[in-house]
């Protein structure tokens, strides 16, 4: 039998294995016959021959994504036993793969794991320093790093992903990489010496590491195992490490010898009042609160707060602001608002001397063209502000809390509730007022014109039960 | 970097080292965007690693030392004569920008003494996060520890802007907490947790963005009485009504300047060992709670041996098993079976019989695995019958501290 010699580029030559593999195993060119070498010029098969692809080969995907990772591996034999894999499965094993078991096959997962292995370690230790500016002064960082195996190609990617707002350069004696902002480009090996040997940072990076170390529980094989000494030369904060592990006996000895001191004085009162404190204490310091925290959806103009008296006998629940509400930063004053203001009227109730507030305090919508449409808030986002509502309502101390639709509904309540069935007065739970539901005004202004007379005759109905049921609140 | 923020980072992450829960893990993929800065991976990763073993993932920090409270297994209670130090919300920034960007950090975790007030605190919290987040476009891992003592909503605002979140149980009983930390309110923290499962759960299902790492907790060991079964069963709470991601367990470990009623000793680093194992056994290997205190002695986990080979050797009539044949389920019951191990056995053997040498190449614990099981040219002859099996298996006094 010919021996052949296939000579790939220096490192992970993908490209090139599949290429000569792809023509090995067709021709029924085993394993036996081939040497493999990565390096330098080009191969002993005839350029033309190796440029030209064979067809691609029919492998099981399991087989196909090993490849790629064991290419980067560094020992000389990668592919060659890449190409004894290749060849049992294209002779029957097709299932190969799955047999980690297998002494051919456990070699190569080995070596896909410490492929992953130095990927990820190139991912954590790598460490930046600061280079001057980039162009366009945007900040320049660089790195040295040492990697074990050929992944350089393979790990600048995460780099430019988590880094993509300053340029930096990553040297390594294989190859180089760089970003300009745009786009990541690779080039030829770095030293050591090109890299700034010092970053205003590392010094405080130092600091930190050396303080976040728990002297008591010291245990240097855990450490070595993760972190190998063979990165710790281009890490800054190994330097660190010595001196850490020969003052640690002495710093626990000397807090376990320290003699306790006798208990002091242990009064909760302070902060126990700090707490009480901390509870906003009037509607006002309530309010304060809800305008400055963030909506939980973003996009909010602003937070829309109840308006109307303290001790106002019935209290209006509605779901949300809408866009003219978070437009003018008060409940109620859109269509639907008007709509019940006209209601109100026709029901025999004053609007100014009752209370309109909505369970969840910030506009959500979705932008369409130039409109602002409406969304309906999720569960949880009524639950997240129901805290509000709930000290909002105490310091209102209505007698009738009246639910303007479902979501008024399961802000007060928990539940969901089909409002059709619950219309009519409610419990709310343990509360110190009565309760009651009816639908939202906003779902009279949906409904087609015939419909919406009947439903709105049927609202105004349900208003003058509501205040009914506050006077005779009152009068108990 | 200036020499006063450098002492006080010295200060303020002295005073954090003891919170266990700082994993980075969890978070879904996310890239920096243009002008940005910051990624996650979804795996989580470690920067570097002390000597103490434990991983550098995050910027682990207090906001401040100072503190209203008396908790006394804790170095910041307002009795105990640490050095005391207090960032300001831009330093923080400052910090996790900076070392972000050079790599040294996944991303930042941030917790406070108390100070003013429960929630004056939570607030500066929050605003770190937000301003990380909304003026540098930060995308990398935020975990704030809340304080539980604030008002929910409060608590609720941090799931906007981190990744994760802890309310820390730090002991696992009422009695305990009242009589170590005197302010704090058991059912307070389990309350502000519930709520806090509600919402990332909620979250969830409407698709929006709110603590996607979910939240977690940590109780410390041997700060006081309780068993391991109690912690166990504490946490098989916890994961089952407030979805928690992680417990974390911290062994207690002497502090500068440590107060009267705790022990004064080295920390139960082996103890703190087999909680984890045995923690894993119940998220990875389905164990239940009761299977494992099954292996425990009068509440307590061995520390010789391993919780699932005690529970091994406690029920040695259901091995051995056969690698060949037995269910999955069952092979995750084998001592020394992973279940990284167990899945390549389940794939390999359709194809393939094991050996013994198979099943070698697929774990590195067959030494405690070989009594258990039995390949096809291999069984255990009386070996699970032998007296003297858990010594023989065993593991040397494993000297965990010093040196
Ligand atoms: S409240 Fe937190 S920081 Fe303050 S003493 Fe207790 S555990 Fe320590």
């Amino acid at each position: 039998m010919r021996a052949h010699t296939i000579r790939l580029q220096a490192g992970a030559d993908l490209a090139g294995f599949r290429v000569a593999i792809r023509r090995l195993v067709p021709a029924g060119i085993p394993p036996e016959a081939v040497t493999w070498i990565d390096g330098e010029a080009a191969s002993l098969f005839a350029e033309a021959e190796l440029t030209e692809p064979g067809p691609a080969l029919a492998l099981p995907r399991a087989v196909a994504a090993l490849i790629p990772s064991v290419v980067m591996h560094r020992d000389p034999e990668r592919y060659a036993l890449l190409h004894r894999l290749v060849w049992r499965v294209a002779g029957g094993e097709r299932h190969l793969a799955e047999v980690a078991s297998d002494p051919l096959v456990h070699r190569l997962y080995l070596m896909r794991k410490s492929v992953a292995r130095d990927l990820h370690k190139m991912h954590a230790f790598l460490r930046f320093r600061r280079a001057g500016a980039g162009a366009g002064g945007r900040e320049r960082f660089a790195a040295w790093f040492e990697p074990e195996h050929h992944i350089l190609a393979e790990a600048a990617p995460f780099f430019s992903a988590r880094f993509p707002s300053f340029d930096w350069s990553i040297l390594t004696p294989d190859g180089s990489a760089h970003w300009d902002g745009r786009a990541l480009t690779f080039g030829p090996p770095g030293r050591r010496e090109d890299v700034p040997d010092a970053d205003a940072f590392e010094a405080g990076w130092t600091d930190y590491y050396s303080s976040t170390f728990n002297p008591a529980r010291t245990n240097l094989a855990a450490m070595r195992a993760e972190m190998p000494k063979k990165y710790w030369h281009n890490l800054p904060e190994a330097a660190a490490i010595p001196g850490l592990v020969r003052e640690a006996g002495r710093r626990v000895g000397e807090m376990i010898a320290r003699a306790p001191e006798a208990p002091m004085k242990r009064v909760p009162a302070r902060a126990l009042a700090a707490m009480a404190a901390q509870e906003p204490d009037s509607l006002e310091a309530l309010n304060a609160i809800i305008r400055a925290s963030e909506p939980l959806v973003p996009g909010a103009t602003q937070a829309v707060l109840g308006e109307g008296p303290l001790g106002a006998d019935i209290a209006f629940v509605g779901e949300q602001p809408g866009d003219q509400e978070d437009v003018h930063g008060r409940p109620f004053v859109g269509p639907a608002g008007q709509l019940l203001s006209r209601a109100l009227r026709e029901a025999g109730i004053d609007r100014e001397r009752t209370y309109l507030t909505n369970a969840v305090k910030h506009f959500k919508f979705e932008v369409r063209g130039k409109r602002r449409i409406h969304q309906k808030p999720g569960a949880g986002e009524v639950a997240h502000y129901r805290w509000w509502l709930e000290r909002e309502l105490a310091f209102v101390a209505p007698r009738v809390v009246v639910a303007l639709g479902a979501t008024a509904m399961l802000a007060l309540s928990g539940r969901q509730v089909p409002i059709t069935r619950a219309r009519g007065p409610a419990s709310f739970g343990d509360k110190p007022y009565r309760g009651f539901v009816t639908v939202h005004p906003s779902y009279l202004l949906r409904l087609p014109d015939g419909a919406r007379e009947d439903a709105y005759v049927g609202f105004v109905d349900d208003l003058r039960r509501a205040a009914t049921l506050a006077a005779e609140a009152r009068a108990a | 970097m200036d020499d006063a923020l450098k002492k006080k980072l010295t200060v303020l992450a002295d005073a954090a080292k003891y919170d266990a829960s700082c994993a980075s893990s969890g978070a879904p993929k996310r890239k920096a965007e243009a002008g940005g800065l910051g990624s996650t991976t979804g795996a989580g990763i470690c920067h570097a690693y002390t000597p103490d073993g434990r991983c550098v993932s995050l910027l682990k920090i207090l906001l401040t030392n100072y503190c209203l409270f008396d908790c006394a297994y804790c170095v910041n209670r307002r009795s105990s004569n640490v050095r005391r130090a207090k960032f300001s919300v831009d330093e923080v920034v400052t910090l996790t920008v900076e070392f972000y960007k050079r790599n040294y950090i996944e991303g930042l975790f941030l917790s406070s003494g108390i100070i003013r007030s429960p929630d004056h605190t939570m607030e500066q919290l929050i605003r770190v996060a937000k301003t990380l987040r909304q003026r540098h476009g930060f995308r990398g891992y935020i975990h704030l520890k809340t304080i539980p003592e604030a008002s929910p909503w409060l608590i609720e605002q941090a799931g906007l802007y981190a990744d994760r979140l802890s309310i820390n149980l730090e002991l696992p009983t009422e009695a305990s907490l009242e009589r170590l930390a005197p302010e704090k309110d058991g059912a307070a923290i389990q309350t502000a947790m519930g709520q806090m499962g509600e919402r990332i759960l909620q979250a969830k299902e409407e698709k929006r963005r709110f603590a996607p790492a979910g939240q977690s907790t940590q109780v410390i060991v041997g700060a006081d009485a309780s068993t391991d079964e109690s912690l166990i069963r504490t946490s098989a709470r916890l994961y089952d009504h407030y979805g928690l991601k992680r417990i974390y367990y911290s062994a207690f470990s002497p502090i500068p300047d440590a107060a009267s009623i705790l022990p004064s000793q080295s920390p139960p680093l082996q103890r703190e060992h087999r909680l984890y194992q045995a923690d894993w056994l119940m998220r990875y290997y389905e164990f239940s709670p009761d299977d494992v205190a099954g292996a425990t002695e009068s509440g307590m986990l061995a520390l010789d041996v391993d919780p699932k080979l005690a529970w091994a050797l406690r029920n040695r009539d259901r091995f051995p098993v056969d690698v060949n044949r037995a269910d999955r389920e069952m092979l995750l019951r084998v001592p020394g079976l992973g279940v990284r191990a167990v899945d390549k056995i389940v794939a390999a053997r359709r194809h393939a019989t094991l050996r013994l040498d198979d099943v070698a190449r697929l774990t590195s614990g067959l030494k405690r695995a070989r009594p258990f099981l039995i390949a096809a040219d291999y069984a255990p002859t009386r070996l699970t019958d032998r007296l003297d099996l858990r010594a023989r298996l065993a593991e040397p006094p494993r000297q965990l501290s010093l040196f």
